[in-house]
């Protein structure tokens, strides 16, 4: 029984929680931020797929694993793009338009990936990112090798739930974001565009989805499977409810994920001849299921959400 | 008005598909002015406030603020120009706080960081001037009504507006809001502001405008200093004839149709009923009187069959009502007009056909093997909309393009065209303007002359001392004992509604037994 809880004892399944849940601090944040702005952004897992693809495949092509990144945003914020298009001056349904996205960006990056790796026995791999040791502070214990020994995007992720908690509530521009996603007839009165706003928003936050993407065939894994997002998109969403459209909270509630799951996986090698290892697989979902219950029965959802916004018109 | 004006709209035309809705307005406001824009719902004043502050682009016309003229169809422009604007739905965010509503938009959205300490003290500072006091970070969600139409205004002034345009700024207010409103508007006006309020409330433009433009069918039909005109003037000039809102004529009721004993009703979130008696007969009208949010709701839902009673008998023709539900309610011949006309009363992206149906959808005359016979339904809703003076409807329009007004002719039309035995009004005319009023009193009271029971539940007092035959006070879930209409009056039925009907009998020397 002791071994449950020796688990939490163990400086890897820290390092773990923080490498885990760096793909949903990018995803719950890009997802957050056109929710802010009264978006519904369900292109999201396809939009992570074609991040993993795009970035795993710069790199393959000889470019730098920065390079990779960024060309995982620039294609992410090509397909929010093509989201606020639909969404935004077309008013076409938030749900539809995502959903669909989701299966064309998945689609389409397994057609590329193919176009560019011809079918191998073994996938093809690339170098990833390495830890960075930070001096000092990784010689910690426990602490130090949880916090201070992660690849570069880790860091990056949790500076970029920090920029964007900044940018909503201190700066003009997250107020303009913020009224539009509550009243965007109130942000037009007061002299901002809430159309320029939304398609603002939508394609920042689906670059950052995208870089959440290419984290797992950048970092945390070296190659490239089509179905490796396996539902984070999907727990993305989930998370924002969670964190009450807070990036401070989302950064809690994508940890709390990790937690869960980096658990799961050391106890299959704990229980697992006596249980299913599939029954562990469970455990993530099913504590996040409880705790969005706990947490989003007060959640203060943007009041304009999921509603088109057409001049003129009330 | 011997100095220029500092906004002027010139030859101001402007249509929606085939509807004109301004036709050559022409208005101008003075320096210190309080301007009332007068009309009935559907007359054009919105859409000429939104054409001046830059919503909607005109078809033709100009909008000229200190001489010079605004391009259209840019807010931020008219704002820079000094105007603003309250809207009749506020334009706020109820998550944000109240210093973040009024900041949004003042600032370049480049700026690294928001300047809140300058905001916070510039708007305590125009609070302060105009007596207008909010908690600067209280959520504008948890701002009563009244509250977040002061932040509405502070918004405006926040940004050094010289020109207020007020969108029917009483729509929503109790009347003693209403009042401190106004003297916030007369004093703003004293400090040179110059203000513009849309209004079809005639003792309203009276009590608080020094001018009164009236405007009919898209066009400006008079013009009148509130000093040198009268109620009576400006509802002729507003309609276009003479209106008179009807009277009751006496009639000996019939049997009783409803009857509620010791009912109550105990419901979530809002006001329920305990002890509550009355019973209503056919051919008469029995007046509900209350300030709302004393268990109209709950009333208006149980004789609808939408809540169950859980104590006491409600009896319907004279049975006991056990199994309530909505259907047999309306099957017993049981109307309804409810109490928010958009929410309850109608579904506003549906056609005006489904919408007369609806309530009737299963009835043989409607639908055939489950299927909808759109034939008969679209005829029934053209003859609703013949009958009952439905404008601008037609049964393939969405009905949440009809005006208020017109939209509750449809809703009573709906249920009177069936001879209903039971009609109930909950708040029938609120929010509508004067033509509209006349009418659906016209139609209540042919309802009672046809002989159905009309239970009429509403706040206001010359409605039921004008309509009703008996009245009954709502206070805090419990009803009065009924009084009379002919012993009624205003002052006795203020003294019901605070709650002490003892008291009340005391005072006025007059008993309930009576009745």
């Amino acid at each position: 029984m002791m071994e449950l809880f020796d688990i939490f004892a163990s400086a890897g399944l820290w390092a773990a929680v923080l490498r885990i849940a760096t793909p949903l601090i990018f995803g719950t944040l890009g997802a957050l931020l056109c929710e802010r702005a009264g978006v519904l952004n369900l292109g999201i897992e396809g939009i992570m797929t074609f991040g993993a693809m795009i970035g795993w495949l710069t790199v393959y092509q000889g470019g730098d694993l920065w390079a990779g990144l960024l060309a995982a945003a620039l294609f992410g914020g090509l397909f929010g793009l093509l989201h606020a298009v639909l969404t935004v001056p077309f008013g076409l349904s938030q749900h539809v338009t995502g959903l669909g996205i989701t299966l064309f960006a998945s689609s389409l990056s397994y057609y590329v990936f193919r176009l560019a790796v011809p079918v191998a026995s073994s996938p093809p791999t690339i170098e990833p990112f390495q830890p960075l040791r930070i001096p000092l502070l990784s010689d910690l214990p426990l602490l130090g090798p949880a916090l201070f020994n992660q690849t570069a995007p880790t860091y990056l992720a949790i500076a970029a739930a920090l920029i964007l908690s900044y940018i909503l509530f201190r700066t003009p521009l997250g107020l303009a974001v913020r009224m539009t996603g509550e009243n965007p007839h109130g942000a037009e009165a007061q002299g901002v565009n809430p159309v320029a706003i939304r398609f603002g928003a939508i394609i920042t936050g689906s670059a950052l989805m995208g870089v959440g993407g290419s984290f797992l065939t950048l970092s945390a894994f070296n190659s490239f499977f089509p179905t490796m997002v396996q539902g984070r998109g999907w727990v993305c969403i989930a998370l924002v409810v969670f964190a009450s459209w807070r990036p401070g909270r989302a950064l809690f509630g994508a940890l709390l994920f990790a937690l869960f799951d980096a658990y799961q996986l050391r106890l299959q090698t704990v229980v697992g001849k006596a249980v299913p290892y599939q029954v562990f697989l469970m455990i993530p979902y099913i504590l996040s299921i409880a705790a969005l219950a706990v947490m989003a029965r007060r959640a203060r959802v943007p009041q304009a959400l999921m509603q088109a916004y057409r001049r003129g018109e009330r | 008005m011997t100095a220029s004006p500092v906004l002027e709209l010139r030859n101001i035309t402007k249509s929606f598909g085939d509807t004109l809705a301004n036709e050559s307005v022409s208005v101008a406001l003075a320096r210190g002015e309080v301007l009332a824009l007068l009309g009935e719902n559907g007359a054009g004043k919105t859409t000429l406030m939104s054409i001046l502050f830059g919503h909607y682009t005109p078809d033709s016309g100009t909008v000229h603020v200190e001489g010079r003229e605004l391009p259209h169809g840019k807010p931020r422009a008219a704002i820079r120009a000094g105007v603003g604007m309250v809207h009749q739905h506020f334009s706020l965010a109820a998550n944000l706080t109240v210093l973040e509503n009024v900041m949004t938009g003042t600032e370049s959205l480049l700026r690294v960081k928001s300047d809140t300490r300058a905001a916070r003290a510039r708007l305590a500072e125009v609070s302060e001037r105009f007596g207008l006091i909010v908690d600067p970070d209280a959520r504008v969600g948890d701002l009563s009504v009244g509250e977040q139409q002061r932040v509405e205004i502070l918004k405006a002034l926040y940004n050094d507006a010289r020109i207020l345009i007020l969108d029917e700024p009483t729509a929503v207010l109790t009347n003693i809001e209403a009042e401190m409103l106004f003297r916030t508007l007369r004093d703003m006006a004293r400090q040179g502001l110059s203000l513009i309020f849309i209004s079809h409330k005639l003792h309203e433009v009276l009590a608080a405008a020094d001018r009164i433009v009236v405007l009919r069918g898209g066009k400006v039909v008079a013009e009148r200093r509130a000093a040198e005109t009268s109620k009576e003037e400006l509802a002729e000039l507003m309609v276009g004839r003479r209106v008179a809102r009807p009277r009751r004529e006496t009639a000996t009721p019939g049997e009783t149709v409803l009857e509620a004993r010791n009912v109550r009703v105990s419901s979530a979130g809002g006001k329920g009923l305990s002890q509550v008696d009355f019973s209503l007969r056919a051919g008469e009208m029995l007046g509900i009187i209350g300030v709302s949010g004393n268990g109209q709701t709950a009333l208006a839902h149980l004789v609808s069959g939408l809540v169950r009673h859980e104590e006491g008998d409600l009896i319907l023709f004279g049975e006991p009502v056990r199994d309530p539900s909505v259907r047999a309610f309306i099957e017993a011949g049981v109307g309804r007009v409810p109490e928010d006309r958009n929410t309850e009363g109608a579904i506003g992206d549906m056609t005006i056909w489904e919408n007369a149906v609806l309530e009737r959808i299963w009835s043989p005359a409607f639908s055939r093997h489950g299927m909808i016979d759109r034939g008969a339904a679209r005829q029934f809703a053209a003859e609703v909309i013949e009958a009952f003076d439905v404008r601008g409807g037609t049964p393939d329009k969405r009905i949440r393009l009809l005006s208020g007004g017109n939209m509750q002719k449809l809703i009573l039309g709906r249920n009177l065209h069936e001879q209903p035995k039971i009609l109930i009004a909950a708040q029938p005319t609120r929010g509508l303007d004067e033509g509209a009023i006349a009418a659906v009193h016209t139609r209540l009271l042919e309802a009672r002359k046809s002989g159905a029971g009309v239970l009429l539940i509403s706040e206001d007092l010359d409605e039921v001392l004008q309509l009703a035959d008996r009245i009954q006070a709502i206070v805090k879930g419990r009803l009065s004992p009924p009084v009379a209409a002919e012993e009624a009056d205003a002052r006795m039925l203020g003294l019901m509604m605070a709650g002490d009907w003892q008291q009340t009998a005391r005072d006025t020397g007059r008993g309930f037994d009576a009745v």
